[in-house]
């Protein structure tokens, strides 16, 4: 779904569910998410992305180091 | 006798000096909360015969020879998303009124262990979803400096009591920087730890991967001791303290640095200069994709909100104050893959700060870029950008939650009306120890100024 197709439908919702004052925060979230979508690190099935060229591994999955300036 | 403690390690040593008492300590506390909490509305609740009696049994076990911790009679309040058994959590909202929680959180079960009293429970912004404490369903926590402007948040009213002497340190969470906030703008420190190093169990949370807890108090050495407590008592590595020639400081001026209030700026930039006075070597980093933490941040605290209240947004809607209420349905249309986008962003984010940390000790920046707002204004001219008061609040901020680094405001300094005005520092990716040695000696060094503005008006206060 595009972005432009996502607010029109969400607004229209909120219209819907007597929530009328949503729709500037759902085109702000809709500016939010057009930046996101048109990042340069986002994933690209054709392998052709920032993730081809630096691995974005999980850091989450790293150990808590020991204290680094512990001098 | 000495002076009236300031801070927790000078109360401490006082009550095993035996130069004052618990009870005596307690008892100020009180009567601090009965003076000025109709004004500042801090206190959501006060466990006054608890905390009483709590001291008296302090003081009778100090006579006996026996010491809990290194929190022994210590006054200590809690924002109010924090369980404490047989008392309500209400998260500042009308939707809990009912709610009466059955235990204590463990971060608190490790207050009380190592000696704490816990003096009450603090307003804060509904849910922890704001930065001005403004949205409760008990009204707005006030600054102590100005009642006319906010404290800050989410964790307002915890730096508000602390600011005005009603306790002597308060634990905030910090989702996107409800603990550095109000620390900052009301001249304190308050210290986030790194991601998933202390439990959030216990605690009502407003977004699962985002949400940390930590301290608001008057030191970093407080800071560091409470950080001890919480994370169980477990040895934290000890290191030598820093001589400040040695110490190397990043300062990320993209995007951080681009929208100040001016007088902010000028605090920052003096605290800047002291350090470089005193040996420091300040230098620029980047985080070159600083402009994507706004967006990535907003997706994910969005959606994880929007999933823990569905039901009561369905249910009791009206039982929500209007600006939160309308900020969580927002949060029901974001989707999955834009999510997903999100959570990418971050850990790209995360390697992004990871790197300008490496070959030095931290991060230095700003912590908010205004000072304490006025109460109801929504919008804040910063130069010649008119941005809303919560996207300005969060700007320096939310970056370290979305990376999960651990950071710290101290206070630098104040504008012209005496708001004091806070410096940010992030430590290596979970090294919090690591950070607060760093934290001490940024301290020492900027200190100075920062006390002669410092906005605590309790006991230990000559104004």
């Amino acid at each position: 779904m595009t972005v432009k197709a996502w607010l029109e439908m969400a607004i229209h919702d909120a219209e819907r569910r007597g929530l009328p004052e949503l729709k500037p925060l759902l085109e702000a979230l809709a500016k939010a998410t057009s930046a996101l979508r048109t990042a340069e690190w986002n994933a690209d099935a054709t392998g052709d992305d920032l993730e081809s060229r630096v691995p974005l591994d999980s850091a989450r999955d790293r150990p808590i180091p020991e204290s680094r300036n512990g001098r | 006798m000495a002076a009236d403690p300031h801070t927790i390690a000078e109360l401490a040593r006082a009550l095993r000096a035996r130069e004052t008492t618990a009870e005596a300590v307690v008892e100020r506390c009180l009567q601090r909360i009965a003076e000025r909490n109709g004004t500042l509305n801090a206190f959501i609740t006060v466990f006054d015969a608890a905390a009483r009696e709590e001291a008296r049994e302090a003081d009778r076990e100090s006579a006996a020879g026996r010491h809990r911790g290194p929190l022994h009679g210590v006054p200590i309040s809690l924002k109010d998303l924090f369980d404490v058994r047989g008392a309500a959590t209400t998260a500042g909202s009308r939707v809990r009124e009912d709610h009466v929680a059955d235990a204590d959180a463990p971060s608190v079960a490790a207050l009380r262990g190592a000696g704490a009293i816990i003096i009450g429970k603090t307003n804060l912004h509904e849910f922890a979803f704001g930065t001005t404490n403004e949205d409760s369903a008990f009204g707005p926590a006030r600054h102590p400096h100005d009642p006319s402007r906010s404290p800050g948040g989410s964790s307002g009213g915890s730096a508000a009591a602390v600011a005005d002497g009603m306790c002597f340190a308060s634990m905030g969470t910090d989702t996107g920087g409800s603990i550095r906030i109000p620390s900052a703008i009301c001249g304190l420190v308050g210290l986030k730890p790194a991601v998933g190093e202390l439990s959030t169990d216990g605690v009502v949370p407003l977004s699962t991967t985002l949400d940390h807890i930590g301290p608001i108090c008057r030191s970093v050495e407080d800071a560091a001791l409470l950080y001890d407590v919480l994370r169980g008592g477990r040895p934290r590595p000890e290191g030598k303290p820093i001589d400040p020639r040695a110490l190397r400081l990043g300062i990320p001026r993209t995007y951080f640095m681009s929208l100040l209030d001016p007088q902010v700026a000028s605090a920052f930039d003096a605290a800047c200069v002291r350090l470089r006075d005193a040996g420091a070597t300040l230098e620029d980093v980047s985080i070159p994709h600083a402009g994507d933490i706004a967006p990535i941040y907003l997706l994910i605290v969005l959606a994880e909100a929007a999933a823990y209240h569905a039901k009561t947004l369905e249910r009791r809607p009206e039982d929500y104050t209007p600006n939160v209420r309308i900020r969580l349905e927002m949060g029901r249309y974001v989707l999955g893959e834009d999510y997903a986008r999100a959570l990418r962003g971050r850990e790209l984010i995360r390697r992004e700060v990871d790197a300008a940390l490496e070959e030095i000790d931290g991060l230095f920046l700003p912590a908010v870029a205004i000072p304490a707002p006025k109460i109801g204004v929504a919008m804040v001219r910063v130069g010649s950008v008119e941005e809303p008061v919560r996207n300005v609040m969060l700007r320096c901020t939310q970056a370290f939650n979305v990376s999960g680094h651990p950071a710290i405001s101290i206070p630098c300094g104040a504008t012209a009306d005496g708001l004091p005005v806070g410096a940010q520092i992030v430590g290596a990716y979970g090294d919090t120890p690591g950070l607060l040695r760093v934290a001490r000696a940024v301290e020492a060094i900027v200190a100075e100024r920062a006390a002669a503005h410092a906005n605590y008006l309790g006991p230990g206060s000559s104004r």
